[in-house]
């Protein structure tokens, strides 16, 4: 399968998640769609890794090209789990204090 | 690498201390030895000892340029923490977790001012902000401190996706993640490797808060607790940039034709922004963080060279321009209200407090014989080497003189305005702990020489 197909699936993952990101109001469902930005660039990361080791392996049956993209899969999975874990408690405290999750109410601040 | 593994050390040893070791002034002392052993540790990398002899695979790189900048940083937070740590406690229960946090800051700003792989960008910056998200929202019960946590938090998740989006580009095209000038032997994916460098450009441009990327700095900056922002604006903040000027100098160089109309406007634009609404701004610390988006114009202005005036330059001020904010915002903390009237008067009532404030105020403003001139000095020096065209110097030095009206509005409003000031209680050492700070910037101002002897030899 050509990369472009991957590519444009990324991207069209990635934009899904912008777009959420800017017009949702609920503070899990934005947090939900910069989670899918993230993991959209995951499966291109995959995709690449795949592709230039397809590359790699015409020249030399035993190449290792490619495996660097699959542990930064790994690294974005572990800081994005740890983004959670503090996004999570900071929207509880926020629950806690105006017992919403709409962020149009955090207004406070421009004036 | 030495201060890499101590400050991750160091913040479990904190994280330890806040339960196992009673009393928040001996949680404090714990935290300034901590930071003088990693001060130590590091020079003494600098000298050639090693904690422990990892092969990064290339993965990390220590240059001199970059230990010392590590240095300059442990050397920053250890005079704010002596200054703020009776602040801190303030607020929260557990101050030693707020400690620990600062070390996992340092440890991510250790990464930032050495990494050689894309990789490790990554990982510094997120081990830079993640411990930042929580700061910002440490004042629990405060309705701002959360708006500004949820917003620094969602907005900057948001922007790591950007940056990692741009890697991935940069990877596609070139199939490594390596910091590397690009091949020009090699005909690059173009769609693939510019849009690559313009996500990362933005995301990083989002991480310094400069304009167009700077909405979220006002906000967040005036909702975390005074203690903190001054901490984000001044050490957090010049470890993005050391890792802006880094990638910037190796990866975007090569295609200077590009990024001669693209990088003036991103300077002109943020100081326009910072310094033209600064000027109606009527709390102070709104005031401040705006001119902190000021000052990130200027400092972007080392991205234009590898000359020792940019090298120097941005030493200079990262140094000059965190003393003077870390004063200043000390001066803030003890102020009832943020408001311009909260300063009325209060030259009659602290002589001495009011005279500090002042070379603050001018450090910041770039006014001789206080640090902040030859900061600016060498910045414009650096452009004008590299050849950027005197335009943009003139346009800096407009914008200069507009941030002296509001910076010297507070001075008005201190000396020549009568009424009570709104201040809380002040201890004596206190001030003198500020007047050390004055001592640095005007020495700095008249030796900015000290600062670099180190840097060669």
């Amino acid at each position: 399968m050509p990369i472009q197909y991957y590519i444009y699936l990324c991207l069209a993952l990635f934009s899904i998640g912008v777009t959420g990101v800017l017009t949702r109001r609920n503070a899990i469902v934005v947090f939900m769609c910069i989670e899918l930005m993230l993991n959209a660039v995951n499966l291109l990361l995959v995709a690449f890794s795949k592709m230039f080791h397809g590359y790699a392996l015409i020249e030399n049956a035993t190449s290792t090209t490619g495996i660097d993209a699959q542990i930064f899969v790994f690294f974005i999975m572990v800081v994005a789990a740890a983004e959670v874990s503090v996004g999570l408690a900071i929207i509880v405290m926020m629950y806690r204090n105006t017992h919403s999750v709409d962020i149009n109410f955090l207004n406070r601040l421009k004036n | 690498m030495n201060a890499i593994i101590i400050s991750a050390f160091l913040g479990v040893v904190m994280m330890f201390a806040s339960w196992s070791i009673k009393g928040e002034n001996k949680q404090k002392n714990i935290a300034l030895f901590g930071l003088i052993i990693l001060i130590l540790a590091n020079l003494a990398q600098l000298n050639g000892w090693y904690v422990a002899d990892i092969d990064t695979k290339n993965m990390l790189s220590f240059t001199r340029f970059g230990l010392y900048t590590n240095t300059l940083f442990y050397c920053l937070t250890f005079i704010y923490i002596w200054i703020n740590g009776e602040e801190i406690s303030k607020i929260g229960n557990h101050v030693a977790d707020f400690y620990a946090l600062f070390f996992f800051i340092l440890c991510g700003a250790s990464i930032l001012t050495s990494f050689d792989n894309l990789l490790m960008l990554f990982i510094g910056i997120e081990i830079l902000s993640i411990p930042l998200y929580i700061l910002t929202g440490s004042d629990k019960k405060s309705l701002f401190s959360n708006e500004a946590a949820i917003k620094y938090f969602l907005m900057g998740s948001f922007s790591t996706g950007v940056l990692l989006l741009g890697i991935t580009f940069i990877y596609g095209a070139t199939g490594s993640f390596k910091l590397m000038p690009p091949d020009a032997s090699i005909q690059y994916e173009q769609f693939m490797f510019s849009g690559g460098l313009i996500l990362i450009f933005a995301a990083m441009n989002f991480k310094v808060s400069a304009a167009p990327f700077h909405f979220w700095t006002p906000d967040v900056y005036d909702g975390a607790p005074t203690v903190f922002t001054s901490f984000m604006a001044t050490i957090a903040k010049s470890a993005g940039f050391i890792a802006f000027i880094n990638i910037y100098l190796v990866q975007y160089k090569a295609f200077e034709k590009t990024w001669v109309i693209i990088l003036p406007l991103g300077i002109v634009s943020t100081l326009l922004v910072g310094n033209v609404t600064a000027v109606f701004q009527r709390s102070v610390k709104r005031m401040l963080t705006y001119s902190s988006i000021a000052q990130a114009g200027f400092m972007l202005f080392a991205l234009y060279g590898t000359s020792n005036f940019a090298n120097e330059g941005i030493l200079l001020y990262i140094v000059v321009y965190s003393l003077a904010s870390i004063g200043i915002f000390a001066v803030l903390i003890k102020m009832k209200e943020n408001s311009f009237e909260a300063f009325h008067g209060l030259a009659k009532t602290h002589p001495l407090l009011a005279f500090l404030t002042t070379v603050f105020l001018c450090s910041l403003a770039g006014i001789p014989i206080t640090g902040g001139f030859f900061a600016k000095y060498y910045m414009i020096n650096a452009v004008l080497i590299a050849g950027a065209g005197i335009w943009l110097v003139v346009v800096a030095m407009i914008f200069a003189s507009i941030s002296v009206y509001y910076y010297f509005k507070l001075i008005q409003a201190m000396y020549f305005v009568p009424g009570t000031p709104a201040i809380g209680e002040l201890d004596k050492s206190y001030t003198y702990k500020l007047a050390v700070i004055a001592i640095l910037i005007l020495v700095l101002g008249v030796f900015p020489n000290l600062l670099f002897n180190y840097l060669y030899f």
